[in-house]
């Protein structure tokens, strides 16, 4: 991106649209933070969680003598003695009236359901002795037979996850455009076609591998509860936590102290914070239980996993008829947080920028026995844009056009906004052209497509293809008339507060909890605008209930646009209420002040001025002010969005295919995102990066496998590939600004643009270099061997192995067989 | 337990350990050192970097009793006595090199011990340099750029390597 | 994840080392750079009885050289390996190997000899050890033998190491004048191989005079490329010759199956990474 600055030629300086270094780094960057396994508290117990080693049970014993008696224990739970009080963990997400939620006890009493699910827990004086008594705990379990794939999990005769239910169908959510009466009959348009594609594409399963693992630390004070949690939404977790275990709302504080990431995978209300609490009520004690990496991977909600029949209808001028998408969604074994919603999230951005005059979507939400998914960064809009980006490829290649022609026809022109889509969502700015035609220069297109064509013609082994995303996504989630229809639980508003201290400095409290995304930093910004005070002089509070007492936190790229809002709200009623103080001050009619710059002036009267940090100061000492108001200009906000907002954006990848081997590589990463009006163009840059390698790493890195038995193989790092900066390119960004105009910042969100449209871009461009080798389709992630497959023995490359890792001597999962320890004495790495 | 005695940051402790402490915990736990954290449990994520006797090391996989005898230094450490900051740490703030920060403390840590090794290395060298090292929030761009930046500063050259951004600090 | 609680012995020789490994009981783990003994540990995927750690062993860190042959001694750590001009010279083929082991902080740690013990199939630096005709230096209570690295890696995790001795050092063979590549493939930076390839070669003007090919993942030990060795000996050294030569890497394999290649997938890796890895050592 380039950042053109010159603070110096505007005058006042705004702090909207400066680069301004975060003031979150300071504790960052020097080790001085409060992750919460950092917290200690006098008589803290110790929790480790027994997990299940077998993906589908019935517990048939339970021995924890052998746990109890161990050094340093103080006690060892397992289902069957919190069965009463433990509750569901929640879901707030029922899609359809008739969904099945067999309920998701925090732990198994009876029966597990996937491999790492709590069936027992020790609580010790120490971590390690809690650990070891890990070992100690005996449980027996009469084994059923997994259910894993869903397509064969949807046939009649399936065996069945939850065996009291009647099926492994959740729910069947259907969209359909011509019954909403926002497009033609879907069926008719595919009847009447001149072209149909239809296409099978797999959304694998992924794990948010945020870097912090998840923690949580309980303390009972009396009748009340302190909960501090690595999670995103200690407001949402307060609500459900007082739900699901009766501690009532009010007497249970949640504290989010320093959050070391989340990207969807801490909003949730975790089993193991459930049984922090319950266990700490049952003992009177402060506890603390802080997950290991394995137990992350294993246990902590997954993403995406789909799969994705897609239909394209057009004509052969590649006129678009119509789009028609059936959805297996993988639920996992339990319907957390939004689990059956993530999918359904997703059936309005199908149609992405493209004027589908017909759109149908179908949706089933499918048990397995595997652990529930959940949000992870995008939440059903990656699944989406994966899908209409990659099936625009198709229908180019089988209509014979250029793939950025076709789409360039079918796109939503500028002049069009705001455009209501087949899916019923009005659009509400943008310029995919402009965005396009920035892409290409940053790219250097046709150098590309120039050097793709030398590679072609003379043979070489390593292949060149260039890719497309041209995406776009609802973001500032959400409005919450929107989300009543679409049954979700609660509201998607967001709450701020300002209070002006009596020294002149300011406390901004906000409901939109971060964990690094620089909240204190904007939120300064806009205050420092709105008010006309330093940047300095704005401390920024949140994650604490018992300080922020209202919100909605940190998802679906909501924070700026929805919380950023609702401070400047706020803002705006603590300049109001300062005027009638100014007012009485200055002895001056309201009416002819002027509020510029921090300081009310008088029309008219030179060297008659206040400043609002005065003001603060005046209100607090409360000698002097108006009859009819109170002594403080301090003020709330709460902003409900009327639509969502829609940032969209080209993403451009030229990649190398080594046809050999099927090594990938990528050459050039180009993308231009339009997220409105920036606020602080550093953090912004620094979310697209994030994205993009996120979205990345799901093309080529990542996938959550399943062997035959539902051990999940990929459970440490070593298997699951997040990428590190050597496996990774240098991103070439760019921006197109258009205000968004459903909130007076203007911005549109940034949080997961680069994560939704970098996958099928990556996907394009790999498919674009071998197309003529006859490869019209590989599996993400694009391993090598898939790769290799699918060049030299057609197809999509086919699934993985599922066996083992060669590393750390055969180690697979935790469940399974370890590495013989007389093998390797003699000597270790 | 095992009696060692070690310097961290600058300060000596004595102190019984058992033997299977790895260095991480006891420097959390037992010293109070909570700058380092433990982000995996093979010695992927690098989040626990710290130095052991002046070199990068995973103190998530070197026992405490290893480093008996030996000197550590962790992000809490390497600032100077008057507060100010290291250049590595002053350019992951300039350049934006973090966003939740959990995985800084080791990045920073390996970095310092790329560019004692490497004083001008280009962005593909700092990417090999800090495989080590997992981030998932940054794509690490911003991080490839404050290595670059801290190693001009640290080497006593300007910044022109490494990419200027924004106006404002 | 914290390990099983274990008894610790740090000898300062290697005849303390071998009586601790003789005394620690019925599950002794000889613990060297640790980089994947402790990670094991960790997961609880080994508890030994008792840990021998060999860090301050002074004796067994360093490189020296000694008649036709340089010696290494097990200790000496990969970041050592790298930088040793003994090594650059004579046998430049692993330091090119430790560099693309694992990452900066494992390197720091992490030691030749204890990677050669831990004897993973899809380690680095078996095959180079193979391919370099490294000899292996053990040491037991009754005094020491010297095995082949032919005859030291004997099947998977399984060296000839017997029960109380210690790999003490590796004798490399100068290969001075010789050409040498690691061609190794795996999918990020920080991954074990999937499969790579160690070529070592000396050329005779235009012909391949002698080429000796060691194979990483191919099978539950490193193994030579017989085949291509044998087809490369005076074969004219042109594109043509080596890659026909290299069509018979997987001669004689076992590869594994796994997430990450098919055993057909990696025969077919050998045969690429083997032409490429003998192209560039070759000078081609």
């Amino acid at each position: 991106m380039t950042v053109t600055e010159n603070a110096a030629e505007l005058a006042p300086a705004k702090e909207v649209g400066q680069a301004r270094r975060r003031k979150e780094d300071a504790r960052l960057i020097t080790g001085r933070t409060t992750w919460t396994d950092n917290m200690t508290l006098p008589g803290m117990l110790h929790l480790a969680v027994v997990r299940s080693p077998v993906a589908h049970a019935k517990i048939t014993s339970v021995d924890l003598t052998a746990a109890q008696q161990a050094p340093n224990v103080v006690a060892v739970f397992s289902g069957r003695d919190f069965a009463e009080e433990q509750g569901s963990i929640p879901c707030a997400w029922p899609v359809t009236p008739d969904m099945v939620n067999p309920g998701h006890p925090s732990i198994a009493v009876d029966e597990v359901n996937h491999v790492g699910e709590a069936v027992a827990i020790v609580v010790a004086r120490s971590k390690s002795a809690a650990q070891d008594a890990v070992e100690l705990v005996d449980i027996d379990y009469d084994v059923l037979p997994p259910v894993l794939d869903m397509e064969e999990a949807v046939k009649d005769g399936a065996d069945l996850v939850h065996d009291q239910l009647s099926s492994n169908t959740s729910y069947h959510f259907v969209f359909d455009a011509g019954d909403a009466g926002t497009g033609a009959n879907t069926d008719e348009a595919f009847t009447d076609a001149e072209v149909v594609v239809s296409r099978r594409f797999i959304q694998q399963r992924l794990i948010p591998a945020f870097m912090e693992p998840r923690s949580v630390v309980v303390q009972p004070q009396g009748d009340n509860f302190t909960m501090w949690s690595a999670t995103q939404v200690p407001h949402v977790l307060r609500v459900m936590l007082a739900m699901v275990t009766g501690v009532p709302e009010h007497k249970l504080r949640i504290v989010a102290p320093d959050v070391g990431g989340g990207f969807g995978g801490k909003l949730q209300v975790n089993p193991e914070e459930v049984l922090s609490l319950l266990v700490a009520r049952r003992l009177g004690k402060p506890v603390k239980w802080t997950e290991t990496r394995s137990e992350s991977l294993m246990a902590a909600h997954h993403g995406r996993g789909q799969v994705q029949y897609v239909d394209i209808a057009a004509d052969r001028e590649g006129n678009v008829k119509g789009l028609r998408v059936r959805l297996l969604a993988d639920m996992g074994a339990y319907l957390r947080l939004i689990t059956p919603g993530v999918p359904a999230l997703g059936a309005f951005m199908f149609p992405g920028i493209y004027k589908f005059p017909a759109y149908r979507f179908e949706c089933d939400g499918v048990f397995t026995n595997k652990v529930p998914t959940d949000a992870y960064r995008g939440a059903g809009r990656p699944e989406a844009t994966f899908a209409v980006e990659r099936i625009m490829d198709e229908l180019a290649v089988e209509l014979g056009v250029d793939p950025l022609e076709l789409r360039r026809k079918n796109w939503i022109k500028a002049e069009e906004f705001p455009f209501t889509t087949v899916a019923g969502l009005e659009y509400d700015s943008g310029d995919y052209d402009a965005a396009t035609q920035q892409a290409l220069e940053l790219l250097g297109y046709d150098e590309l497509r120039a050097e793709q064509q030398r590679r072609r013609e003379s043979g070489d082994p390593v292949q060149l293809g260039i890719g497309f995303s041209t995406f776009t996504e609802m973001c500032g989630l959400a409005p919450s008339r929107v989300l009543g229809s679409l049954a979700y639980g609660a509201g998607g508003w967001e709450s701020a507060s300002i209070r002006m201290l009596p020294t002149g400095k300011v406390e901004v409290v906000t409901g939109s909890t971060p964990h690094g995304q620089g909240h204190e930093t904007a939120w300064s910004q806009l205050v420092a605008d709105q008010l006309g005070v330093p940047f300095e002089d704005v401390e920024v509070l949140h994650g604490d209930t018992a300080v922020s007492p209202r919100g909605m936190d940190t998802y679906g790229s909501r924070s700026l646009v929805v919380g950023g809002t609702a401070v400047i709200k706020a803002a705006d009623k603590v300049v109001a209420k300062a005027r009638k103080v100014a007012a009485h001050l200055l002895e001056a009619s309201e009416d002819d002040l002027d509020f510029s710059a921090g300081k009310f002036t008088v029309r008219g009267t030179p060297g008659a001025e206040i400043g609002i940090q005065e003001i603060a100061l005046a209100v607090f000492a409360a000698h002097n002010y108006p009859e009819d108001v109170e002594p403080s200009i301090d003020a709330d906000a709460t902003f409900d969005p009327v639509n969502f907002s829609f940032p969209h954006g080209t993403h451009i990848c030229a990649m190398e295919v080594d046809t050999e081997t099927g090594m990938v590589k990528i050459r050039k990463y180009a993308s231009v995102d339009d997220v409105g009006v920036i606020v602080n163009p550093l953090i912004v840059e620094g979310q697209i990066h994030g994205g993009l390698a996120q979205g990345i790493a799901q093309a080529l890195y990542e996938e959550a496998v399943y062997d035959a038995d539902g051990n999940l193989t990929t459970g440490s790092f070593v298997d699951y590939l997040v990428p590190s900066a050597a496996d990774l390119p240098h991103f070439d960004t760019g921006n197109t600004v258009h205000a968004a105009p459903g909130n007076p910042i203007g911005a549109k969100g940034v949080g997961e643009a680069g994560c939704i449209a970098s996958t099928p871009a990556v996907v394009n461009a790999a498919l674009d270099a071998v197309r003529h080798l006859g490869v019209s389709d590989i599996l993400m992630p694009l391993t090598p061997e898939r790769v290799w497959r699918a060049v030299h023995q057609g197809g999509d490359g086919g699934d993985r192995a599922p066996a083992g890792t060669n590393a750390y001597g055969g180690a697979q999962t935790e469940s399974t067989a370890g590495v013989s320890t007389d093998a390797s004495l003699g000597g270790e790495l | 337990m095992s009696q060692i005695n070690v310097r961290v940051d600058g300060v000596d402790y004595t102190d019984d350990v058992e033997p299977r402490t790895l260095l991480v915990h006891y420097l959390r736990e037992q010293l109070g050192k909570v700058g380092t954290v433990v982000g995996c449990d093979t010695s992927n994520c690098g989040a626990c970097t710290v130095h052991l006797d002046g070199e990068a090391v995973k103190s998530c996989t070197v026992f405490a009793v290893q480093a008996d005898g030996s000197e550590v230094t962790t992000i809490e450490g390497i600032g100077s006595a008057d507060g100010a900051l290291h250049p590595m740490q002053k350019a992951f703030h300039e350049m934006h090199g973090l966003q939740c920060g959990f995985c800084t403390p080791g990045m920073i840590m390996a970095s310092i011990d790329l560019v004692n090794d490497n004083p001008d290395p280009s962005e593909d060298e700092v990417r090999e340099g800090i495989e080590g090292n997992l981030c998932r929030c940054t794509g690490y761009q911003n991080i490839v750029r404050a290595v670059q930046q801290a190693a001009a500063e640290m080497n006593g050259r300007t910044a022109g390597a490494a990419e200027t951004m924004g106006a404002q600090a | 994840m914290i390990p099983a609680p274990f008894a610790y012995a740090r000898p300062t020789t290697v005849d303390e080392a071998l009586q601790a490994v003789a005394s620690g009981g019925e599950d002794v783990k000889i613990l060297a750079g640790g980089q994947s003994l402790i990670p094991v540990m960790r997961l609880r995927l080994a508890a030994p009885e008792t840990v021998v750690d060999l860090t301050k062993v002074a004796e067994l860190r360093g490189v020296r050289e000694e008649g036709d042959a340089i010696v290494v001694g097990a200790m000496t750590t990969h970041s050592d390996v790298i930088t040793d001009p003994l090594i650059a010279r004579y046998a430049a083929l692993i330091a090119a190997a430790t560099e693309t082991v694992a990452d900066r902080q494992v390197r720091h740690r992490g030691t030749f000899g204890g990677a050669l013990a831990h004897a993973d199939p899809a380690g680095d630096l078996p095959a180079v050890a193979l391919a370099l005709d490294a000899e292996f230096v053990i040491a037991g209570l009754s005094g020491r033998r010297t095995v082949p690295a032919a005859e030291f890696f004997v099947d998977y995790l399984t060296t000839a190491l017997e029960e109380g001795e210690l790999l003490v050092e590796i004798r490399v063979p100068k290969h001075e004048g010789w050409g040498m590549h690691y061609e190794k493939f795996n999918r990020v930076a920080q991954a074990w191989s999937i499969v790579a390839v160690a070529a070592v070669v000396r050329r005779e003007g235009d012909r391949i005079a002698e080429a000796k090919i060691g194979l990483t993942n191919m099978g539950p030990t490193p193994l030579r490329a017989r085949g291509v060795e044998e087809a490369l000996a005076g074969a004219e050294a042109t594109a043509d010759a080596v890659a026909a030569a290299a069509a018979r890497a997987a001669e004689n394999t076992s590869p594994s199956s796994d997430l990450n290649a098919q055993a057909d997938y990696r025969h077919h890796l050998a045969q690429v990474l083997t032409r490429r890895a003998v192209t560039a050592a070759a000078g081609l």
